[in-house]
């Protein structure tokens, strides 16, 4: 599903943000990414949703060259990938449902299997009732959720999520987890940016640490490098 | 292999999920616009001075070619005959021009009658009476018909009339008639230039407002990106605010006119009255409220798409 070839990434003002990775996660795995801040975390994130391009080396992802999607065929690229932000990125002057729907709206689906979809995309973070409701009246758990919720409604292969607990307190942060297992049970593809070391420490799935650029461990050295 | 998740749609299913898509953003635009309804207004309402300001000289100088149609009248060739052409050939004369299609009235001042005005109006009574025979000659004085009065046409009616062998000298007296022409087409000129002038105002106006919009809604639109959202479909709202604009703007500008011209009506009637003109004011036709209107949209379109293209693109997730 996600396959690093030598990947670097140097920003324009010299700075190496990551440099020759290698690893290669197959399909329905789940993983964390962790590092400390300035590890390069994000930009490998980044790399993967095409936010960003890699200076040199390779990312394959869902089958595809990245550096082969043109930037005309990006926002079709990323409609099989769905992301969480720290920050949510949610539209706060749509509701719940306008917000869940929005990829859904985007892709162009009828609206009456848009509706379907989205409860049962609400359903599956445990915030179904909650449709009408504006984000701005939940609290930071419900609108990760909500979050997530938007992520998976067009049932993308592929979630990637960036810090998804960082504002959250631990109880809440194992929920958000728990919900991302239960992607991964059904054969998501999951990787998850945190450097909330402790919640790690408690799952059994494969860990990509990241240190100054650089792979620097990975609990999975069997299936790194493919 | 490329695993995809994405529902594939046939062709039909997708033109009409294509054309409810457009409807559906068509309204949610206008929706967005009636939320802010005096910013949208006041934009409106600058659209549609700039937008009456042109149609409204259009119509003034419309009005200024029908009234000095009527003043076409005043084009006049006097024909002074040779000495030697008595009143009966004059006469005849008379009849044969007055049967060219580019006549429109002929008059005949014999000698007689000439020099009676004369001693009316010069004030040398005293010395015509010296002289032994009257020294005038007969004149035919023609008035060209409405098409021929133009300066053109009406100096070719001149040059045939001078081939008479009757005729003496041919005169045309339409020096202040083509100073009319003249000035109505510096001031259609004028018109036009003003035109293309606020055209482009409205174009910057529009492309400033939508331009602002782009900014307030700067984390929609990343966020828009993020998950998918292609550039038509996140330009399309814009461009149909851009629609919605010119629209109300043109409807603007063409009350604006409709109200002025009525305001004014009575007493242009009246003026036009005194000097014995049965005239009345010419508001915007049909064909012109199309033109006025689709103008409009095409300038909202074009600001929109101006501004889209520009901003747009510098909008991208971080």
């Amino acid at each position: 599903m996600i396959r690093f070839t030598h990947a670097c990434k140097r920003y324009e003002n010299g700075f190496d943000a990551l440099q020759d990775i290698n690893f290669h996660m197959p399909a329905g795995q789940m993983a964390f990414l962790t590092g400390h801040s300035g590890a390069g975390k994000s930009s490998l994130l980044k790399l993967i949703a095409l936010l960003e391009r890699s200076s040199r080396g390779q990312v394959f992802v869902n089958g595809q060259n990245t550096a082969k999607v043109s930037r005309r065929r990006i926002p079709y690229f990323r409609r099989d990938i769905g992301i969480i932000f720290q920050d949510h990125q949610l539209l706060f002057d749509r509701t719940v449902f306008d917000n869940v729907a929005l990829p859904l709206v985007i892709a162009g689906l009828p609206h009456r299997d848009i509706a379907k979809r989205v409860r049962a995309s609400l359903d599956k973070v445990g915030l179904l009732g909650k449709e009408k409701t504006y984000p701005i009246t939940l609290s930071g758990g419900e609108q990760q959720r909500v979050g997530i919720a938007r992520a998976v409604v067009n049932k993308p292969p592929l979630l990637l999520a960036d810090e998804p607990t960082g504002n959250l307190d631990p109880e809440l942060s194992r929920d958000i987890m728990h919900i991302f297992e239960d992607f991964s049970n059904v054969g998501v593809t999951v990787l998850v940016a945190t450097h909330d070391l402790a919640l790690i420490d408690s799952m059994p799935y494969r860990l990509l640490q990241l240190k100054q650029g650089r792979l620097n461990y990975d609990s999975d050295e069997a299936t790194a490098d493919g | 292999m490329a695993r995809s998740n994405q529902p594939q749609l046939g062709i039909v299913a997708s033109l009409r999920v294509f054309a409810l898509r457009h409807l559906q953003v068509f309204f949610y635009s206008l929706g967005k616009m009636s939320r802010q309804p005096f910013s949208t207004l006041m934009t409106a309402a600058v659209i549609g001075i700039a937008l009456a300001l042109p149609s409204g000289l259009h119509l003034i100088l419309k009005n200024a070619e029908t009234l000095s149609g009527g003043w076409d009248g005043a084009t006049q060739i006097s024909l002074f005959l040779k000495q030697g052409v008595s009143e009966k050939e004059s006469r005849l004369l008379e009849k044969r021009i007055r049967r060219l299609p580019a006549v429109e009235k002929v008059k005949f001042i014999s000698r007689e009658a000439a020099l009676e005005e004369f001693r009316q109006l010069s004030g040398f009574a005293g010395a015509l009476d010296t002289l032994q025979e009257n020294p005038l000659p007969s004149v035919l004085l023609i008035q060209p018909s409405i098409n021929a009065s133009e300066p053109e046409a009406a100096k070719s009616l001149l040059t045939r009339l001078e081939y008479y062998p009757e005729v003496d000298v041919a005169q045309l007296d339409m020096q202040w008639v083509k100073r009319l022409y003249a000035i109505l087409e510096t001031i259609r000129r004028g018109v036009l230039v003003l035109a293309i002038l606020l055209a482009l105002a409205v174009l910057l106006v529009v492309g400033n407002t939508i331009k602002l919009a782009i900014q307030n809604r700067r984390e929609e639109i990343v966020v828009m990106k993020l998950i998918g959202g292609t550039d038509s479909f996140i330009r399309r709202p814009f461009l149909y605010s851009g629609f919605w604009y010119g629209l109300f703007g043109s409807i603007i500008a063409f009350l604006m006119i409709q109200i002025s011209l009525f305001t004014i009506s009575g007493p242009v009637e009246t003026l036009t009255g005194l000097y014995q003109h049965n005239f009345s004011l010419m508001g915007l036709n049909m064909s012109a409220s199309l033109i006025l209107i689709l103008s409009g949209i095409f300038l909202g379109l074009g600001g929109s798409w101006l501004a889209v293209g520009r901003h747009l693109r510098d909008i991208e997730p971080q």
